[in-house]
């Protein structure tokens, strides 16, 4: 067991964890975080897509220990039930939802690009959420719902 | 909202107090003897508390048609369970599982169709006398075949062949048991496509009633059919694991788990012999399909029933005879996948009008016209089209089609080594189960609650099709209130009667009309309670915007909510249970004539493509899919049920195979099993088309099959347009495409 400490949607969290626990049990089972999920755990699916340190990463890929000192965003870091993040919203308005497996990771996938580049075009959006799988929606409706956002027709 | 919240909760999102998990040993062979089961290294793990194997099944080991819970004499396949490791952390229960050591006697497997029919073949179910899925066997017959070869100008013979496709749901199966032991009573969580199959399979496995065990869905991350047999197998293993250790127990699936034990799109073959007049008529069609059902069969007889009507196409063929069935090999087997047999058919079909149209030379588009299923026609079964029969939209559909696409073939031969194709396909698709189970019946409760707002249940799961909302619609839209007075609880087998499966887009259409019966019940109850208010006549009352008023008399009026107060104070219960039935259609298994369906939706699809014929890259650009609908009820749920189902018809015709290597599963994640990521979708068109058809609710069709059936065959005829050559077993991938590269435009690559 080691001690870590890190920056989870901008609480501080310790803990002592095993040594080769990956971030997403270290998210899922120990913090209760359960947006994030396990689709491939092999790096394929982006299903357990996190926010690192500005960085997207595949959280099934990560050990928990190489979280330490950290800047973690989750799904559950994003808007609160009063009020939602515009992408959250846009997802919603624009039907980009059908199961709902694959959104926590598209949305922060999304909000990553947007962060960096608030005016993409839509070839960089297809490319930001091309590691994250959807076998629902064909893709098309995410793409507008992040092109609304990016185009400011959802408030930002 | 939930769902972008990220506190929907999934069926591995849920724990429950003292919870064990448990992990299957699979089979390590395609067909072989079990000598010996030998647990006691994985029993010396201190966190293994049980191995299960079928000696702790309680009641019956075989469920749903020769599925076993668990295999204890011989293995079909490499997905067969072979014992159930149980254990307090999913750790110790997958190191459990890597310790049980099964000794086996290997026999020689049965991996093709070819080897399935083989003289002297071994057989993969011993109790059966050869390796035909007994019942997958279905004939239709029209007119007077050898007649119509007579009189043909000339004869097309083609062999098409289709592959195993994963529905590649992302979330993998997850199944949790909670037994009460103080009612002999099993609760079910899971992500499972049909509640009412698993729940008579779970108690089979137990040797229960079917009212002792529950099954509740939760969210369900996608399921496309799949779903079922897989996740259901497994919920009888964590039942029984849970009944042994008296503690709840989940079992969830690694995605390779899933990929190596789940149902597939059943790969078929195509033997096609048709006549054919110089002008273009088709006069005569004998085909021959044969399904590879793999280990077990749950489903190749519906499947296959529906196979033997559609797979002549949409167009009108006076004499035909199509003949189809099933064979049981050592490899993944298949299920019902998003489209059932269809989207194998209308590659088939639709690369055959391709390849009749190269042969006559004439434009793929102008034979398919002229060929069109249309007004005065009769379908293959016999029933008629237009005046006094079913509407027959083809003719104007593809007319229309063409024209908003702006379809033309690219002129040939082109420069370059990227090249441009435009392929077609149409397709029409019998609604509902039709004549496949007999009667096809649903139910659905509609509660208005005290305070105002309103349960509705339905028989049928919305497995994110869309289905709440569109019951939701429907409810809403005849009691005349608002769409947030609805609530619409999770399916729960104990609160509603058997209602099948929700599969073949029955969704809208069966669930649909119950909805609106239940509702339609309501709504008469409602108007009562207001007659006595109002002290006027029910029959002659409506209900708009929450209010009850008469049309002659509008100034007279009383609230929605007054209404509810005043029937739950006078004791006037506002609620039914309403069944709706299509009754048992009138049908001839013999020839394949009859009330096949009771009505039909058709569509068309066209798509451009570039290939690069140098590395055989395939770029799809656009397209546009055509539906009728019947009528719209929700033209943005349509088109999100379009997208989805084009993009997986796509990743059908260009990327995904299940590869297996002498019975071994080869890929087994997204690393080796590629589906389209959003670089791939081309821009997707759909144009709705209403045909005012009566029979959903509302007039609706459901589209979630259609727009995925047609799809992989307009992509690959799209691919034979630019290339010059035609591949004629799917997928069109990089190394068939590019490999003809040098062979004559007949060639074939196997
Ligand atoms: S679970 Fe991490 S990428 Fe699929
Ligand atoms: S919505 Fe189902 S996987 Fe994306």
């Amino acid at each position: 067991m080691v001690p870590i400490t890190l920056q989870v949607n901008g609480q501080e969290v310790k803990a002592e964890i095993a040594i080769h626990e990956r971030l997403l049990d270290f998210l899922r089972n120990e913090l209760k975080l359960l947006g994030a999920k396990e689709g491939c755990g092999h790096g394929e699916c982006g299903t357990c897509t996190v926010i690192m340190d500005g960085q997207v990463v595949n959280s099934c890929l990560i050990l928990a220990v190489q979280a330490h000192g950290a800047n973690i965003t989750t799904i559950e870091g994003l808007g609160n039930t009063e009020e939602l993040h515009p992408l959250q919203e846009s997802f919603i308005e624009h039907g980009a939802v059908q199961c709902g497996y694959c959104t926590p990771g598209m949305i922060l996938s999304a909000k990553n690009l947007l962060d960096k580049n608030p005016h993409p075009t839509r070839k960089e959006i297809q490319r930001s959420i091309s590691g994250n799988l959807c076998r629902c929606t064909g893709y098309q409706k995410i793409v507008e719902a992040i092109e609304a956002v990016a185009e400011g027709r959802k408030g930002r | 909202m939930s769902k972008v919240t990220g506190r929907a909760r999934f069926a591995d999102d849920l724990s429950f107090h003292g919870m064990l998990f448990a992990s299957t040993v699979y089979s390590q062979h395609p067909h072989a003897r079990i000598k010996k089961v030998d647990m006691s290294k994985a029993m010396d793990i201190p966190e293994v508390l049980a191995v299960i194997t079928p000696d702790d099944v309680p009641g019956s080991n075989g469920v749903m048609r020769g599925f076993l819970v668990l295999a204890g004499e011989k293995v079909k396949y490499v997905g067969d369970g072979v014992a159930l490791v149980v254990a307090k952390s999913e750790t110790a229960a997958r190191k459990g599982r890597d310790a049980v050591v099964v000794d086996y006697e290997p026999l020689p497997p049965v991996l093709s169709i070819d080897d399935a029919l083989k003289s002297g073949a071994s057989l993969v179910h011993e109790d059966k006398e050869d390796n035909i899925i007994s019942k997958s066997r279905y004939q239709l017959k029209k007119g007077d075949l050898e007649r119509g070869f007579a009189e043909a100008d000339f004869i097309v013979e083609r062999t098409y062949e289709t592959q195993f496709v994963a529905h590649a749901y992302i979330e993998p199966e997850v199944v949790i048991a909670v037994p009460d032991f103080n009612q002999e009573f099993m609760t079910i969580y899971g992500s499972i496509q049909n509640p009412f199959s698993a729940r008579a399979a779970v108690a089979a496995a137990l040797g229960w009633s079917v009212g002792q065990v529950k099954i509740v869905q939760n969210a369900v991350g996608g399921t496309f059919g799949g779903k079922d047999e897989c996740a259901i197998l497994n919920a009888c293993r964590a039942a029984i694991a849970s009944i042994k250790t008296h503690r709840p127990v989940k079992l969830s699936l690694s995605r390779e788990e899933s990929m190596v034990e789940g149902p597939k799109r059943h790969p078929y073959r195509f033997n096609f012999k048709v006549g054919v007049k110089k002008d273009g008529s088709i006069l005569a069609m004998k085909s021959e399909l044969i399904a590879q059902g793999g280990a077990y069969n749950n489903k190749a007889q519906f499947t296959n029933w529906r196979a033997s009507i559609h797979a002549t196409g949409p167009y009108n063929i006076p004499n035909i005879e199509t003949r189809v069935f099933g064979v049981y090999t050592n490899t993944i087997y298949g299920g019902a996948m998003r489209g059932f047999s269809s989207p194998q058919c209308i590659f088939a079909q639709e690369s055959l009008m391709d390849e009749i149209a190269q042969e006559l030379d004439m434009d793929p588009l102008e034979l398919r016209r002229k060929n069109a299923l249309s007004p005065g026609h009769t379908l293959p079964d016999g029933q008629l089209l237009g005046e006094g029969g079913l509407p027959a939209p083809l003719p104007d559909i593809i007319d229309n089609t063409a024209r908003k696409f702006k379809y033309s073939k690219p002129a040939q031969p082109q420069e370059g080594s990227v090249k441009k194709g435009i392929g077609i396909a149409c397709g029409f698709r019998g609604a509902g189960l039709g004549a496949e189970a007999g009667a096809d019946a649903t139910g659905a409760i509609v509660t208005v609650q005290s305070d105002g707002s309103i349960t509705i249940v339905s028989g049928l799961t919305d497995n994110g099709q869309g289905l709440k909302v569109a019951f939701s619609q429907i409810v809403a839209e005849v009691l005349g209130v608002s769409l947030d007075r609805i609530v619409y609880p999770t399916t729960d087998t104990s609160i509603i009667p058997d209602g099948g499966p929700t599969v073949a887009s029955r969704g809208v259409m069966i669930g649909g009309r119950a909805m609106e019966k239940a509702a339609l019940e309501v709504k008469k109850k409602i108007l009562v309670v207001a007659g006595e208010i109002l002290q006027l006549d029910p029959e002659k009352l409506t209900i708009e915007n929450e209010e009850i008023f008469s049309p002659d008399n509008p100034e007279k009026r009383v609230s929605y909510m007054d209404v509810v107060s005043r029937a739950y104070a006078t004791g006037q219960m506002l609620a039914a249970l309403s069944w709706f039935s299509t009754g048992v259609p009138e049908f001839d298994y013999e020839t394949g004539q009859g009330k096949s369906y009771p009505t039909y939706s058709w569509g068309m699809v066209i798509t451009e493509v570039e290939v690069d014929t140098e590395t055989g890259l395939v770029k799809v650009n656009r397209a546009l899919s055509t539906h009728d609908v019947g009528t719209a009820i929700n033209p943005a749920a349509i088109k999100g049920q379009v997208y989805g189902g084009y993009v997986m018809g796509q990743g059908m015709a260009v990327l995904e195979d299940i590869e297996q290597a002498n019975g071994f599963v080869k890929s087994k994640n997204f690393d080796e099993y590629l589906i389209p990521t959003a670089m791939d979708i081309p821009d997707i068109d759909v144009l709705i088309v209403e045909t005012g058809d009566t029979y959903g609710p509302f007039g609706g069709k459901s589209v979630g099959e259609p727009g995925t059936e047609m799809a992989a065959a307009s992509v690959a005829n799209a691919i034979a347009q630019a290339t010059g050559r035609r591949i004629r077993n799917l997928p069109c991938n990089l190394e068939r495409v590019f490999l003809g590269y040098n062979l004559t435009r007949q060639g074939t690559a196997r």
